[in-house]
């Protein structure tokens, strides 16, 4: 297959994958060792614009706003990380499942995708928030349960087409058991799509984190999120204090970038059937 | 002859609404169901949010409210009489409000609805028109133009766009007022259609931008195998280009994708006016939910979870009835 690929588009691969590689190790290093000192809250440095001291400036109780967007990042990150792999799981167990069973089961998960489809997901999200109570628990269960369905379409469409194959039949005639079928034969060669399906998950996931916590489901709000950093910047951007909303948003923009372009990317080079490059 | 007759019958067109319809109402019932019984789990105590911060409620009113609205009765019991009340257009009452949820609904409906269905078609217009654009100059500069600000945006926090917005048009330019349907302070009666499209603005304008993405890449796929395809190298060959190509052979044959994708969006479209309406404060149905739910007012959490599914479920419903009526291809399929 790699004889296949063009070289640029390989290249334009690994650019992506050291981009978002030195961007998530930055954002990490760099909430690891900024100095939780710059959070105190100080009466003199309210308000500062970008500086040499404070390059995002400071915020309404004078902490340091990059200190507040590096860790609110990595929050973003940890949390997004835990949420698609959930999402990746449901769709794997549910797809996989569907294609290997009984017809109803299949099409009680196919229902079950429609439903999930049809209802508007942000106000799922808020519902599941509300039943959990708030709290990174309802976030991470409102959007995992949210996010599932395309990849496990896909993983269902996979295995229907695994299941007819030869070496399969031949499992199951030497009497395996569906469950070594899924295990061993389904699982290894459906993986690469599982990666790539959680990769493009991933922008996805962080975004509708970001729009929960915003709206104030979630986070208590000296917790560092990009949502939280913006929502409470809100009365003191309307009186003009820009930076309070450029570079939180940027800097999420930016890392969700990242990723969307690096699962387009991988999407073509381990699917280029599905992929629109 | 006699078999072949049923079967023909059985494929008809009454048949596939029929089937879509049903589908329609089984969604529905299980988003009831399942929205039902996640509230039913949640911490908050129904009478608790009800009576507030009024202490002077003795326990023998509080058991007669439990008992009044059936607190005590098995979930079952509890979801059936809650949907039978539905079906007869009794919602409950809002807790937050105390005001008929259906009230409380309708008030806010329309403002949501105007909002929603501006966004809807001018991000369908404008994305198809960017993705076409993009399809005729695919590899050149006006398709990577459009290619990244599609990317970029797809990327961007629909609320974050919603502060840049505010920020820049509205409290720095000070073009347009901070938020709101009407200004403050003036009776909802009292406020001009001008002084109403001033507000609507900026959240319409917000919502829109989001949704061109979508269309606008489906678009551009879409159009480009068009493109590529043998009727358009013929029609190049004799001498077509340009706009008469775009209207003779490109028009037909990705409008209804498009469409299609847009009906498909509903979804989206309601979770983004959550955001745009909280953020500029515009009293809508997203901004309420917000409220509900933050305010632990079940009723109208439960309604407006209801309206807005079965809104988008109709959209998906006519997305697939659409198809069906036009393409002969997917008729024939189902």
């Amino acid at each position: 297959m790699s004889a296949t690929v063009k070289p640029r588009r390989r290249a334009a691969l690994i650019r992506s994958l050291v981009l978002t590689g030195v961007l998530v190790g930055a954002i990490l290093a760099g909430s690891v060792l900024l100095d939780d000192s710059a959070l105190t809250s100080s009466i003199e440095s309210r308000l500062l614009p970008p500086g040499l001291d404070h390059p995002f400036g400071t915020d309404h109780l004078g902490r340091d706003m990059f200190t507040r967007v590096v860790k609110g990042l990595a929050l973003s990150l940890a949390i997004g990380v835990a949420t698609a792999l959930i999402s990746t799981a449901i769709s794997t167990v549910l797809g996989i499942a569907a294609a290997l069973s009984a017809r109803w089961f299949d099409n009680a998960v196919s229902w079950l995708i429609d439903l999930f489809i049809g209802i508007p997901h942000l106000i799922f999200m808020i519902l599941i928030a509300f039943t959990v109570g708030g709290g990174i628990p309802g976030i991470m269960l409102g959007v995992a349960t949210t996010h599932w369905m395309a990849l496990a379409l896909l993983v269902r469409a996979d295995t229907k087409q695994l299941r007819d194959a030869d070496f399969v039949k031949v499992s199951r005639g030497l009497g395996r058991s569906p469950w070594f079928i899924a295990s061993r034969h389904i699982l290894p060669l459906a993986s690469p799509q599982l990666v790539v399906g959680f990769v493009l998950m991933f922008p996805h996931v962080v975004l509708h984190e970001a729009a929960l916590t915003f709206l104030g489901f979630g986070f208590s709000p000296q917790t560092p999120a990009i949502g939280i950093l913006l929502s409470e910047g809100m009365p003191h951007i309307l009186s003009g204090k820009w930076w309070l909303a450029v570079f939180p948003g940027l800097a999420l923009l930016l890392v969700v970038l990242c990723f969307a372009r690096l699962g387009d990317q991988l999407r073509a080079r381990f699917d280029p059937r599905t992929a629109n490059g | 002859m006699e078999p072949l007759k049923t079967r023909k019958a059985g494929t008809g067109p009454l048949r596939i609404v029929a089937i879509r319809v049903l589908r329609f109402a089984t969604l529905l019932i299980g988003v009831s169901v399942l929205a039902f019984v996640l509230v039913l789990n949640s911490p908050v105590d129904p009478i608790q949010a009800y009576i507030g911060a009024d202490a002077n409620v003795t326990d023998e009113q509080l058991a007669r409210l439990r008992e009044y609205w059936g607190l005590d009765e098995s979930p079952i019991e509890q979801y059936s009489a809650w949907a039978h009340a539905m079906l007869q257009g009794d919602l409950g009452t809002s807790t937050l409000y105390k005001a008929p949820v259906a009230a409380v609904i309708g008030e806010r409906f329309w403002a949501s609805f105007a909002l929603m269905g501006a966004a809807w078609v001018l991000s369908g217009v404008l994305g198809y028109l960017l993705g076409v654009l993009a399809a005729f100059h695919r590899g050149r500069l006006a398709d990577r133009i459009i290619t990244g600000y599609s990317y970029a945006l797809s990327s961007t926090p629909a609320f974050w766009l919603g502060i840049i917005f505010l920020a820049v048009f509205a409290v720095q330019l000070g073009w347009f007022p901070v938020g709101l349907a009407g200004p403050a302070g003036v009776p909802a009666d009292e406020v001009t259609l001008a002084q109403r499209l001033h507000h609507f603005v900026l959240p319409a304008a917000t919502l829109s931008l989001i949704g061109v993405a979508n269309v606008a890449m489906h678009t551009r796929e879409k159009m480009t195998d068009v493109l590529r395809s043998d009727y358009v190298v013929f029609a190049r060959a004799r001498g077509e280009r340009g706009i008469s190509l775009f209207r003779n052979h490109g028009l037909r044959n990705s409008i209804v994708p498009a469409v299609t994708l847009q009906f498909a969006y509903f979804a989206e479209l309601f979770g983004g006016s959550v955001l745009a309406e909280t953020v500029f404060s515009y009293p809508g149905l997203g901004s309420t939910l917000t409220a509900a739910a933050l305010g632990g007012d079940v009723p109208l959490l439960l309604g407006i979870v209801l309206i807005s599914s079965a809104f988008v479920f109709a959209g998906n419903l006519i997305a697939d009835l659409v198809n069906a009526a036009i393409d002969p291809r997917v008729r024939n399929r189902i």
